[in-house]
């Protein structure tokens, strides 16, 4: 591959918020964006300490996001628990196999996924690898994008809850499963924006 | 101040020189792929009307309901504010604070940001608060998940009619043109209209322009 020239090295900063292209100032304090006034860093301050406490804290909460309810459905007759799982489960038995599908992809997969992916990339950075560079900054970017998906379940038990309330009928209540798993949306989306993409590029040497 | 002559990759932090692009037409960075920039489709005007539209789509989701389920005669509606409502009366507050974040203010925020800023830029001028208007919008863009509910209503229904009615209300079809509509609106980059700002300042001041144009 041929050999790239970096800001860094040139002693120029893009802007992480309007990517104006500025000269840097030496050492030290940056000062603001002269174009649209951000703080200014050379990368994102404290980036893999946050992510790695961002992501531990998301990966406890998943816990209590997949074994406490979800959404709890009463009637004269009986009361029903779910969790995302049984949820899943019982669209699949339903015969909606699609939405089966894209509840367990959003809820299960895309979650899992990004912890594999954020832990990858923060040990691969610690240990100032290489490997395919191009790659995890792919890898980055997707999960990235797909992160918020996750929040559609506790979506889905929102539009439940508004729209079972009956006295005969029934009525579906959200429980302490929703609140742990959008905490664990909300966590994973913190961990992958304060990760620092550039760091994958740096030469080992200007980290820690 | 001009439009930069550099580009640098927030990815990877390669620098490259800045080439004009055609309408429609994207630069990747050769060391990563991500995209460094691109010159949109549309231009401001069409990027107003859009937002306007956006807006009036908004209001007709959140005034009407979305869904109507029928159990034997008894009906219940629900709305995006009966969602927040519901849940925050059901316990859980954290899911209400979300369900209004993320889908009701974002994205009424991005509508009034963009409009305000698209409406000063089509006359010609930075609106007076520009730089906060474009800091909003820059830590919004990420939280602000129209589509994700859109999806969630479709399995909401999915759940519910094997168990008993579900009447598609206006609100139903509103919030999916507000989906696409912000989906398109939000497909510009912020970037972007940083850049069409500078270009409205050089117009207005060629002669500083040409001067300062050493670096």
């Amino acid at each position: 591959m041929s050999r790239f020239v970096t800001a860094a090295e040139l002693g120029l900063l893009g802007c992480h918020r309007c990517g104006h292209v500025l000269k840097r100032p030496g050492q030290g304090a940056l000062g603001h964006c002269d174009r649209c006034g951000a703080t200014l860093h050379r990368r994102k301050p404290q980036s893999l300490e946050r992510c790695w406490a961002l992501l531990i804290a998301a990966m406890i909460l998943y816990v209590p996001a997949n074994t406490m309810t979800m959404m709890r459905t009463t009637n004269l007759l009986n009361s029903t628990d779910d969790t995302i799982i049984s949820g899943v489960i019982y669209l699949w038995v339903q015969g909606s196999w699609e939405l089966a599908a894209i509840v367990f992809i959003a809820s299960v997969m895309v979650p899992i996924s990004k912890f594999i992916a954020l832990l990858t990339l923060l040990i691969t950075v610690r240990r100032g690898s290489d490997w395919d560079r191009p790659g995890r900054t792919r890898l980055y970017r997707i999960i990235e994008k797909i992160g918020h998906w996750s929040m559609l379940d506790v979506f889905v038990v929102a539009l439940l809850v508004a729209l079972v309330h009956f006295d005969v009928f029934g009525r579906v209540e959200a429980g302490g499963g929703a609140v742990a798993f959008g905490a664990v949306v909300v966590l994973t989306m913190l961990a992958s924006m304060s990760f620092d993409p550039r760091l994958i590029w740096d030469p080992p040497a200007r980290h820690d | 101040m001009s439009v930069d002559r550099w580009v640098v990759c927030e990815q990877c932090d390669a620098v490259y020189t800045r080439r004009k692009l055609q309408p429609g037409e994207v630069a990747d960075c050769a060391r990563c792929g991500h995209h460094l920039y691109r010159r949109h489709r549309f231009d401001v005007e069409i990027l107003l009307a859009l937002t306007l539209a956006t807006a009036v789509v908004f209001v007709l989701a959140n005034v009407y309901p979305i869904v109507t389920i029928d159990a034997q005669g008894s009906r219940n509606a629900a709305t995006v504010w009966g969602a927040v409502i519901a849940t925050w009366e059901s316990g859980v507050g954290f899911v209400a604070f979300l369900s209004a974040m993320l889908v009701f203010f974002f994205p009424l925020a991005q509508i009034v940001l963009f409009s305000y800023v698209l409406l000063a830029l089509h006359r010609g001028a930075r609106p007076r608060e520009f730089r906060q208007a474009m800091k909003a919008l820059a830590l919004m863009q990420p939280w602000s998940m129209a589509e994700v509910f859109m999806l969630g209503i479709l399995v909401a229904v999915v759940k519910l009619a094997g168990m008993m009615e579900v009447i598609p209300g206006i609100g139903l079809w509103s919030f999916a043109m507000l989906t696409l509509l912000l989906a398109a609106l939000t497909s510009y980059d912020l970037q972007d209209i940083w850049d069409i700002a500078e270009r409205l300042d050089d117009r207005e001041a060629p002669a500083a322009g040409s001067t300062g144009e050493r670096a």
